[in-house]
């Protein structure tokens, strides 16, 4: 239980620091969620999409 | 699930008081009610039901009175739950637009800068408006003048107004390929008195008008020109299509083999050609498709885990009540 009760003494007891993680965590959430499903998204659709019929930057 | 978390846990997240628990059970029940409030809430309940079952067997009726031909559905690309539309197939349709259905339809609902993105880059969308002269002005002296087209331009319309477009068409209008919830938009500026009703009548006689979500329509209707069969005699001008409301159409056919050729070298069969119109004003119509799609999955993944934890809960609350004992005690 050391590592709840430090998680609880450190975060979760004060307000300030609890909306502070929440705040941290969605941050993280979203952009690791956004890029799941992104990557999911292009996986599923593979060939139909603009970025794969779009001309190369070269040319 | 339940069970799984509770041993991961210990007991520290399966408590929770008696008390709390019961009060929370007690407002679900309708022990408690009335009977005037009993009858009151159960007469609604059912009145409501009653008007929503007719509503629906109503609108049922109506559609079984439609003597059209249905067109087939097909397996469009897109139509999957987490498809995206196929954006080749979208270049392609606006090639067919552009060289095909301009020549008598308008489409000044989309502007060049929506296609950055979706089927061609910033510089070809720009190449494409500059093809074409746009209206503008008044300049200093009040004279409207023509200039080359600019991103922010909308798809130029064939005829200055719909009176024009009439007179060149026998008559017909050259329906405006646009969005359903544009048009109902237009219609409602243009006359607030106009009921929804009204609307939906309109459409059952301009299908063309409306089409959100009918690509196998389009499809259907750009293949399914054929002789008229006899007894059905057409007048001057008019075409024969049993995917018409009537079988008789105004609109010559316009896709045969070979009409157009396409940039990326794609066989241009009569099909292909309207494959690639319809996929183009599905994406016309729904601009948002691919967005929407993404959400979906979004959502599928939020409101699973909001579902895990809501079943949780759930079970955490009634635990209590759940494993509660009713004793008997017989009288001495």
């Amino acid at each position: 239980m050391a590592l709840s009760s430090t998680l609880y003494n450190s975060i979760f007891k004060r307000t300030s620091t609890f909306a502070l993680a929440c705040v941290a965590c969605a941050f993280f959430f979203e952009r690791t969620f956004d890029l799941g499903v992104d990557t999911l998204f292009n996986k599923i659709n593979e060939g139909k999409l603009w970025r794969d019929i779009k001309p190369s930057e070269e040319q | 699930m339940a069970i799984a978390v509770g041993r991961m846990c210990g007991a520290g997240l399966l408590k929770s008081s008696t008390a709390s628990s019961l009060i929370q059970s007690s407002s679900y029940s309708t022990r408690e009610w009335t009977r005037s409030r009993r009858i009151l809430l159960g007469s609604l309940g059912v009145l409501a039901g009653g008007a929503g079952a007719l509503l629906f067997a109503l609108d049922q009726s109506v559609k079984a009175s439609d003597l059209d031909l249905h067109s087939p559905k097909n397996p469009w690309s897109h139509s999957g739950p987490f498809s995206s539309l196929d954006h080749a197939s979208i270049k392609r349709g606006y090639e067919v637009y552009k060289q095909v259905c301009a020549a008598c339809h308008s489409m000044r609902f989309i502007a060049y800068r929506n296609l950055v993105g979706v089927s061609h880059t910033e510089e070809e969308a720009k190449a494409e408006a500059e093809e074409q002269m746009i209206t503008d002005g008044p300049d200093e002296l009040g004279n409207m003048f023509q200039r080359p087209g600019k991103l922010s331009d909308y798809f130029p319309s064939p005829y200055p107004n719909e009176e024009a477009a009439r007179a060149a068409n026998n008559g017909a209008f050259p329906l405006i390929l646009a969005t359903l919830y544009q048009l109902v938009m237009e219609v409602c500026n243009k006359s607030f008195t106009l009921s929804v009703g009204h609307i939906y009548r309109k459409a059952a006689f301009h299908p063309l008008e409306y089409l959100s979500a009918s690509e196998d329509y389009i499809f259907a209707l750009l293949t399914g020109y054929c002789d008229p069969p006899a007894g059905i005699v057409l007048r001057e001008g008019q075409y024969y299509n049993p995917y018409f409301t009537g079988g008789a159409i105004s609109m010559a056919q316009a896709l045969f083999n070979e009409v157009i050729e396409y940039s990326d070298g794609t066989p241009a069969s009569a099909s292909q050609l309207a494959k690639d119109i319809a996929t183009f004003l599905k994406w016309t119509a729904e601009p948002e498709h691919d967005d929407r799609k993404k959400m979906f999955i979004k959502s599928i993944g939020i409101f699973g885990f909001l579902i895990a934890l809501t079943y949780y809960m759930k079970r955490m609350k009634w635990s209590t009540l759940k494993t509660r004992k009713i004793e008997f005690k017989p009288r001495k």
